[in-house]
């Protein structure tokens, strides 16, 4: 039993490190339809703007979070902007091309001016581990459970109670029908970019205090695997990517505390080729039907 | 096929007049070992991506789980011919890969064919692959993570350009037939072409089998060349890069995915020079093309000696 309940604190802290870049797939690809390939890229900017000001300036903790989710949405506003604004009317796959070439120059840009050594993530804080029970949970994991749902929320009540949700949501229903009634979708969808990448940001500065590690290519995995979260919750749901995302990390996390963590990856993409062959759109994704 | 004999015979002097002009260069010294080994890459990405672009731009389903595929060929390949290092157990392991890798895209195509589209698609068959890389990662067989290296070398470049003019006589013969026209019917409206009484689902499932058959061809050419292969070569980036390569060219054109090839091909033997900027500047180029040329180089124009013959034979249009 302690074993379980442990495994699972450990599941929901890497959980919820998925769910957060979960979040940002899913709105981006909800109002664009486009799989923002560079949004794992962008995750590794946060993580190395938040090692620049904590090891620079001695930022703390919430000021360190603060800073890199403003550099990470502005850097997501400038590619929408520069990237994928002039493909606004174009096939989908060539912004996806877009999309793969803007995540390669992130990698190979940053490996160009930094190095591509990993390198290790100065301490915030202390670690204390408590020990509840037998169960041992660091401050560090309560903070990224905490931080991580108190974004979850602020994005939820962001996109239901805001004007600029209303337009999100709008927009991500029908751009032309959006704009007809008067929302800015260029604006909309600057927003929907800033909000994504300053969750991925956030979720960068979590995992650099998590594994204590970062280097240029660290967005490449955690990348794909929030990609399958997203369409594994169904994709353009809030709660289905946070929910995906804290699916992905139990079961990696589950099959690695039983010995099989050779297969882990295999297990996960199993899994969601099973639950995407029982639910084609995800957990929480409308299933439409096809009309002639 | 009377009337087509012409073209039949011109395409077939286009092609032995190819072979001989590269056997010429080579023996000229024009082409050096430097640039026979691009002009080889170039040749087995051919055959990669005018396979993606059957399933994707023909058949019109969105598959990013080529390289594994890929990987299954290439292990064909590298385990047989290790066990017999002859010209005929490179065959025979060519033959298995590709039996091996159309069994594979059969299970796969069925069991997702069916019930997933778009995106959702993608992520399925990218999962496919990955299972699939994940596999041979930890099989004792295939030498796990450290790959298979000293592959007996039996392939040159004569037996890519064999295989890459054969691969693409087969897709462009199967594209044009009449099972071919089923599945581009699939692509340009999925319930019309149900209507008109055409199985669509068999025929996706088709597509992607023969184009999991191309890839593996592809890998045990890779393996047999290359000499050296390992699970992190088919990885999700092995896929992207075929991708880019199709979208690049032209969804729909394989005259396009032939000068994509070529082009990026050549793009990156010469980037070579610039070291660790060389990613860099690709990333950038790519990035730019796509913004200028959104459908692709070519668009879905497609290369036909038939319609270079009426383009002369009406001067006034020039």
């Amino acid at each position: 039993m302690q074993i379980v309940l442990q495994q699972i604190i450990n599941a929901l802290s890497l959980g919820s490190i998925y769910a957060l870049l979960a979040l940002g797939y899913s709105m981006v690809y909800g109002i664009i339809k486009l799989i923002n390939f560079a949004h794992g890229d962008i995750y590794m900017l946060g993580a190395f703007c938040a090692y620049y000001v904590i090891s620079l300036w001695h930022f703390n903790f919430i000021i360190a979070l603060l800073t890199a989710m403003i550099v990470s949405a502005l850097a997501g506003v400038v590619i929408e902007y520069f990237a994928y604004r002039p493909l606004r009317k174009s096939p989908r796959i060539a912004v996806l091309i877009t999309a793969i070439g803007v995540s390669f120059l992130l990698e190979n840009g940053m490996s160009y001016l930094v190095g591509s050594n990993a390198r290790s993530f100065p301490q915030v804080m202390e670690q204390v581990n408590y020990n509840i029970g037998g169960i041992v949970i660091s401050n560090i994991q309560i903070l990224i459970l905490a931080t991580a749902l108190i974004l979850m929320v602020l994005l939820q009540v962001t996109i239901k109670k805001t004007k600029m949700g209303r337009a999100m949501r709008a927009v991500s229903v029908d751009p032309d029908a959006a704009e007809l009634v008067g929302v800015n979708v260029n604006h909309t969808i600057s927003f929907t970019f800033a909000l994504g990448s300053a969750l991925a940001g956030a979720g960068g500065i979590l995992i650099g205090m998590y594994y204590n590690q970062i280097d240029p290519l660290m967005g490449m995995t955690p990348g794909i695997k929030a990609f399958v979260a997203a369409v594994l919750g169904g994709i353009g749901s809030v709660p289905g990517a946070s929910l995906g995302g804290f699916l992905i990390g139990i079961l990696e996390t589950f099959f690695q505390s039983i010995g099989l963590s050779a297969y882990k990856d295999a297990v996960v993409y199993f899994v969601l080729i099973v639950i995407l062959l029982f639910l084609p759109a995800g957990i929480f994704g409308k299933n439409t039907k096809e009309k002639v | 096929m009377k009337a087509n004999l012409k073209y039949i015979l011109s395409w077939l002097v286009i092609m032995i007049a190819g072979f001989y002009l590269i056997n010429a260069l080579i023996m000229v010294g024009v082409i050096d070992d430097f640039i026979e080994n691009m002009l080889v890459t170039i040749g087995i990405n051919i055959i990669l991506a005018t396979g993606l672009n059957l399933i994707i731009g023909f058949s019109g389903q969105f598959s990013l789980g080529h390289a594994g595929f890929m990987a299954i060929g290439a292990y064909a390949t590298a385990i047989i011919t290790q066990h017999v290092s002859t010209e005929l157990g490179f065959i025979v392991s060519l033959l298995v890969g590709m039996a091996l890798a159309a069994l594979i895209a059969l299970v796969v195509g069925t069991a997702t064919f069916t019930r997933l589209k778009g995106d959702y698609l993608a992520i399925a068959t990218l999962g496919a692959a990955e299972i699939i890389r994940n596999i041979i990662n930890n099989l004792k067989i295939t030498g796990g993570s450290a790959g298979m290296f000293n592959i007996p070398q039996l392939c040159s470049w004569p037996t890519v350009y064999i295989l890459v003019c054969l691969t693409t006589l087969v897709l462009m013969n199967f594209i044009r037939s009449k099972n071919g026209r089923a599945i581009k019917a699939v692509r340009e409206d999925e319930i019309a072409a149900e209507a008109m009484g055409i199985n669509t689902t068999k025929w996706k499932v088709a597509a992607f089998v023969i184009g999991a058959t191309t890839a593996a061809i592809a890998g045990s050419l890779h393996a047999s060349y290359i000499q050296t292969i390992s699970p992190s070569n088919f990885g999700i980036m092995e896929s992207i890069s075929i991708l880019v390569i199709v979208v690049l060219g032209g969804v729909g054109s394989m005259t396009g995915t032939f000068l994509a090839a070529v082009v990026l091909g050549v793009l990156d033997t010469v980037l070579q020079n610039f070291g660790a900027l060389r990613m860099v500047i690709y990333a950038i180029a790519l990035i730019l093309i796509m913004i200028f040329k959104p459908s692709g180089l070519l668009g879905n124009w497609e290369f036909s000696l038939k319609n270079l013959g009426k383009h002369f034979g009406k001067k006034e249009r020039g």
